[in-house]
């Protein structure tokens, strides 16, 4: 039987705001344990949470980016579970009057073709504490540092068919997120994370299957894997005359497969209701149209741009419109250097796989933009080679100075002095008599190839910095000559 | 509506409250009143008058994100029952 996979995702990101969502406590990464938690996060007697302004626009940000309704009056309710991490024994979240209402946003698919995803909401809540289960023998660690933290759950469409497409979804809600700078996208760190609901059912089926939930994979690669581990788990049950049980399964990354965690029926009673503590937001049109009016340019739209102006291929403009930082600089070493495409492979290429070996973000990266396109325009005007360039690009990361500087300490400059290249020419083809007979003894057609071995040697010889147009057309012409 | 055992062992399980066994019918007709009287409300015609979130008549204030409450461990951990490592100490918890 051909099944059909039904795919929804609950994208968990956690808002860039300086303060937590209801109390003035930081919200930085990394602190030393509890050191981040005041009387509000630790739900002492008589404290109450006020609502940050930040989260509030940022929420209503995202919906305006994804073309959604955005409620008039949002309100916040209660969601009631025990658990140590969560010292008031609820947490505050948005059921029925969610701050973002019914969006879309569309994916490209490896065929070309788009697809239009739907977002069901997107909500404001808090995020829990941590507990460290591993520390201590007989007791478990609380850290409430994180607890309050502002998160916006996005909420999607059971649209999704594919692990491909899901994950397609995820990097277009990551890339809005950080372009709009409501996020900081750092999945390493739980700033981005997702729920993966996933079920299957024979294709041409109305009916949608019971669906399992994997809970907080924080990477785009184990998003694929789980889903698609996820799906072959449940059409083999099934196909073994089983049934899914509605659960929530846990991704373990480590045997790439998902395992059971508890099953939903008795947990899920969490008793939603309004929260006394906090007053309903009143949204007007005046606020919600100030945000659509001063939105950056989004990802969609930089890629258009990208496309038209730049003239890249889609690829291209796709990978460079995903990030408003890497969109940022590619724009501005193509209009230093004056050449969108030498720019587009030398950030794509050079640039990020320096950025990627020593884990460096780039608007830290020691090789600005600037110098970049400074480098590009000394490739553009002959001064030095593309392998010479990469020689220089090592010399600026390791913070040698820019393009101009590094030619000129390393004597890099290209040879293009005729005489110069001539002389090394003649020495490599006196050198290499046995290549040379075999040159002169080849069909003429197939010379051009053989022409390759003389280039290596002659750019060898002249480490690299002789023009290699030059160098090419001095070789065919003295070796030609020797052929006829 | 009304409450029989079942329901008030539920609730009192999903609250995390021990109650007493002989209790147990009070509890449930205790709460069987307070939802009669819910009934009652029902009954009123509302049909005109919006839902309202919140007794008061008023909207949520917003706070300027800042960073106004700094560490302040020491003092908060003086109520904690046990702490160790600048961790909060409960009974260990099992998934």
């Amino acid at each position: 039987m051909e099944w059909e996979a039904v795919i929804g995702l609950e994208i968990h990101a956690q808002l860039a705001t300086k303060s937590k969502i209801f109390s003035g406590a930081s919200t930085a990464f990394g602190a030393e344990p509890n050191t981040q938690a005041c009387a509000v996060d630790l739900a002492l007697p008589g404290t109450l949470p006020v609502f940050n302004a930040e989260a509030l626009r940022m929420a209503v940000m995202f919906g305006v980016a994804i073309d959604a309704e955005i409620g008039h009056i949002s309100v916040f309710d209660r969601k009631n579970y025990f658990y140590p991490d969560l010292p008031k024994g609820y947490q505050t979240s948005q059921l029925f009057h969610p701050i973002v209402g019914i969006g879309h946003i569309d994916i490209e698919l490896e065929d070309g073709t788009t697809k239009r995803i739907g977002v069901t909401r997107a909500h404001l809540e808090e995020d829990a504490g941590k507990s460290l289960h591993e520390e201590f023998p007989s007791m478990t660690g609380i850290d409430l540092n994180r607890a309050g933290t502002p998160l916006l759950e996005i909420v999607s469409e059971p649209d999704m068919r594919s692990a491909e497409e899901a994950v397609a979804y995820v990097k277009k809600i990551h890339a809005i997120v950080t372009n709009l700078g409501i996020c900081d996208g750092n999945m390493a760190e739980g700033s981005f994370r997702c729920d993966c609901n996933v079920s299957v059912r024979p294709k041409g089926e109305e009916k949608l299957g019971n669906r399992t939930e994997s809970k907080n994979i924080n990477s785009f690669r184990f998003i694929e894997k789980a889903i698609k581990g996820e799906i072959v788990r449940q059409i083999d049950l099934i196909e073994d005359g089983h049934t899914i049980t509605q659960e929530t399964r846990l991704y373990d990354a480590n045997k790439d497969e998902t395992r059971s965690m508890r099953s939903k029926e008795e947990a899920n009673d969490y008793r939603y209701f309004p929260c006394p503590d906090l007053l309903p937001i009143v949204i007007d049109d005046e606020y919600v149209e100030q945000i659509r009016s001063c939105l950056p340019e989004l990802p969609d739209a930089r890629k258009a741009r990208f496309l038209e102006q730049f003239k890249l291929s889609d690829y291209d403009a796709m990978v460079l419109s995903a990030y408003r930082e890497l969109g940022g600089y590619f724009e501005t070493v193509a209009n230093t250097a004056g050449d969108a495409k030498l720019a587009a492979n030398w950030v794509m290429g050079e640039l990020s796989k320096h950025l990627n070996q020593n884990d460096t973000d780039i608007t830290v990266s020691p090789v600005t933009a600037e110098m970049l396109g400074g480098l590009l325009l000394r490739i553009k005007d002959n001064t030095i080679t593309g392998k010479i360039a990469k020689q220089v690009f090592e010399a600026m990361w390791a913070g040698d100075g820019n393009a101009d500087e590094v030619i000129e300490a390393k004597g890099l400059k290209q040879v293009t002095d005729t005489g110069a290249i001539e002389s090394l020419v003649d020495d490599v083809i006196a050198a290499n008599q046995t290549q040379v007979d075999q040159y002169v003894n080849a069909e003429p057609e197939k010379r051009g190839k053989m022409i390759g071995f003389f280039m290596g040697k002659v750019m060898q010889a002249s480490q690299g910095k002789a023009n290699p147009g030059q160098v090419q057309g001095l070789l065919k012409q003295k070796l030609d000559a020797l052929a006829n | 509506m009304s409450l029989d055992r079942t329901d008030v062992e539920k609730i009192a399980h999903l609250a995390r409250l021990d109650i007493a066994e002989q209790d147990i019918q009070e509890y449930a007709e205790n709460l069987t009143d307070i939802l009669d009287l819910v009934d009652q409300m029902q009954a009123v015609d509302t049909t005109d008058i919006k839902p309202m979130a919140h007794p008061m008549d008023a909207i949520q204030r917003l706070r300027i994100d800042e960073v106004t409450e700094g560490n302040q461990r020491d003092q908060l951990q003086t109520v904690a029952p046990a702490v160790e490592a600048g961790l909060f100490q409960v009974p260990k918890v099992i998934e």
